[in-house]
């Protein structure tokens, strides 16, 4: 993506590009609810529906050679960031053709050649790797940065602020992004946190940092790109706090029993592919028959990831203490 | 070894700045970074000098952030850098375990092996200088508990140059453990640093009556302890373990296979420790070579108290290790 196309007009084709991008997650992650209910899926299966835009918006912002790491609701970052989705599924299924050849299953996602290093399941665990990638970023006097994804429960972490402070005071190329969707699995930002601006708390440490509508994925690229320019350029880690919600539970055995049902249906109006495909409509950009065949279109590569996935083979036992140490010099 | 090759005295303080001055020079990618290694010189003085040699780069001095700066160090790793991050002591990584245990330990794995940690950490351990409960600990056998990590412990001037040199040419996190009670140890060490592998203990003494097994801090008490039972005509095998994990237990068994008599010497607690996964080993390994139960001296299982006479009572002594030698050979085989 050239940053010229994301300041330009939105025009069709890049309405179209950003509708099919949302709706890839949207109907992986469907697909992942139902193979869960269907036992496919197990473990903590943890679904991003709501939080689209930002993924998008971030990912379309960054360049091959950055380094990313999300968290453990991170299915939509890694597809964006290009992991083959035959490949994400096996991992969900645990199968040795999974993007981690099985061993993480739905929320340790990696693919290496890709730069993304993981689905991390602490919170708050993957902000100090961001700020050593970002370190061998500056020390090897390459061009890229570190983006690293996190929820803003990770900002009552104490690694939260280790992060940004080391980040700041060696002022490296990391990119924070702070997905706010305003619970931290059950716990209300208001109910945890004294301080509920994060902009605030990342600006105690010097650290640029902005606030965007996360359910606006126009939005969310426009300031990424502005962010990500600002950080390349040598200027230090910059904090995007994207203003989100999640729709679905915080997992598949979340009976959701801290938030009304009305607050909920409140911001799935606010949904972001619901709210950019009747904005594109309204702009005569794109029609419902795109829309529909846009669905399809994912629809058919998720039948196709999931018969991959299912007829893929499990790892033998005998490999089972593979992987613990490296079998090659890295 | 002629006096051409010789040094002056150094110290295994000393030795450790060699290694770490030998691992700099070798390789543009190795850096340092922690608390008070650069300006400070290292609160055990072992990176003294390093700043000015090497500069702000590749000496970083960090925040009192464990969890960051560790993080950063297996980012950096991931990033194709040589990271060797300095904790304090052992003591103040429990601040940083999330990541020792949670990143470093696991990353290799979860990605199906795309994520090797090629990270060096080293810290002091150990007690015996009156620093009470907070300061005194010996976790290295609760680390060795840890698939993914390799731990080491260099008790020699020998394996205090060259194992760090070692660990980096490891593709995996290795966790170097540095007794803080031999850093003033005296002796000759060969000018030209010859390498060492980390991957197989050492019998530092021959004997045929008992295996003593130890390693770190422990090997010099051991060896006065052999000396002194030596005069009664009791042969003790000291081993040094060297690494941690994994366990060399082909050497271990071929010890015990000789003198059919095993005592342990660790300096950390005997519940649920290091100790008791070497003797499990024994049992399970060379069970009918024994002709006495497995002894073990351990530290008292007690926070590490301030009174010096305390204190030396909560840990190995030389003593301790002679009275628990005479025991296993006062037993009828």
């Amino acid at each position: 993506m050239s940053g010229a196309s994301a300041n330009a007009p939105l025009g069709r084709e890049r309405a179209l590009d950003l509708l099919r991008q949302m709706l890839r997650i949207r109907q992986f992650e469907e697909r992942c609810a139902k193979l869960y209910t269907e036992l496919k899926i197990r473990g903590f299966l943890h679904l991003y529906n709501g939080q689209e835009a930002v993924a998008v918006g971030v990912m379309r912002a960054l360049e091959a050679g950055d380094a990313v790491i999300a968290t453990y609701r991170e299915h939509g970052h890694a597809l964006m960031r290009g992991v083959p989705m035959n490949a994400l599924m096996a991992e969900m299924f645990g199968k040795r053709t999974g993007s981690s050849g099985g061993r993480g299953g739905s929320m340790h996602v990696f693919d290496v050649k890709r730069r993304f290093y993981g689905g991390n399941a602490i919170v708050g665990g993957g902000l100090p790797v961001a700020v050593g990638l970002a370190l061998a970023e500056k020390l090897a006097k390459r061009a890229g940065l570190a983006a690293c994804f996190f929820g803003e429960g990770a900002v009552a972490e104490g690694e939260f602020h280790e992060s940004l402070n080391l980040a700041t005071l060696w002022r490296l190329p990391v990119l924070f992004v702070c997905e706010n969707n305003l619970y931290a699995m059950g716990t209300a930002l208001a109910r945890s946190e004294a301080v509920t601006d994060i902009r605030a708390r990342a600006a105690t440490y010097g650290a640029q940092a902005v606030q965007v509508d996360g359910m606006d994925v126009i939005a969310v690229e426009a300031a990424a790109r502005a962010a990500v320019a600002a950080v390349r350029s040598g200027g230090g880690p910059w904090l995007l706090e994207c203003r989100t919600y999640r729709l679905r539970a915080h997992s598949m055995f979340d009976a959701q029993l801290y938030r009304d049902k009305a607050e909920v249906e409140q911001w799935r109006e606010r949904g972001p592919l619901i709210t950019f495909t009747t904005r594109c409509k309204a702009a005569g950009l794109i029609t419902e028959d795109d829309f529909q065949r846009l669905q399809k279109e994912a629809d058919a590569e998720v039948d196709a990831a999931v018969a991959f996935a299912g007829s893929s083979d499990w790892e033998p036992v005998d490999e089972l203490e593979r992987s613990v140490y490296a079998e090659v010099q890295p | 070894m002629t006096p051409a090759d010789a040094t002056p005295l150094v110290t295994y303080r000393e030795a450790l700045r060699e290694g770490l001055r030998d691992a700099l020079r070798a390789d543009p990618r190795v850096f340092l970074m922690g608390e008070d290694v650069g300006r400070y010189g290292g609160c055990y003085a072992v990176t003294k000098s390093l700043l000015g040699e090497f500069g702000e780069e590749r000496i970083r001095d960090t925040p009192l952030s464990e969890s960051a700066f560790v993080g950063a160090g297996i980012g950096a790793a991931l990033g194709g850098l040589r990271p060797i991050v300095e904790i304090m002591t052992v003591n103040f990584s429990l601040l940083a375990l999330d990541q020792i245990v949670n990143n470093a330990a696991t990353l290799c794995h979860m990605s199906g092996g795309q994520c090797p940690v090629p990270l060096v950490i080293r810290m002091a351990t150990g007690a015996g200088r009156q620093l009470a409960a907070q300061h005194s600990h010996s976790f290295e056998g609760w680390y060795a508990h840890i698939p993914g990590l390799r731990i080491v412990a260099p008790a020699t001037l020998e394996d205090a140059r060259g194992m760090l040199g070692a660990a980096l040419r490891c593709p995996d996190p290795v966790l170097i453990f540095e007794h803080i009670g031999l850093l003033n140890m005296q002796g000759e060490l060969t000018a030209a640093n010859t390498p060492v592998d980390m991957d197989h203990a050492a019998v530092r003494r021959p004997g045929r009556d008992i295996t003593l097994l130890t390693y770190g801090g422990s090997l010099y008490k051991s060896l006065e302890a052999a000396t002194q039972l030596a005069a009664d005509g009791v042969e003790v095998e000291v081993v040094d373990l060297r690494t941690l994990r994994p366990l060399d237990d082909a050497l271990i068994m071929d010890s015990v296979r000789r003198t059919h008599r095993a005592l342990i010497v660790d300096e950390g607690w005997r519940s649920g420790g290091l100790s008791a996964e070497l003797g499990t080993r024994i049992v399970e390994q060379a069970f009918y070579e024994l002709d006495a139960p497995i002894a073990r001296v351990c530290t008292a299982e007690v926070p590490i108290p301030y009174p010096k006479h305390l204190e030396d009572a909560a840990l190995p002594s030389v003593e301790r290790i002679v009275a628990a030698a005479r025991t296993l050979v006062s037993r009828e085989s």
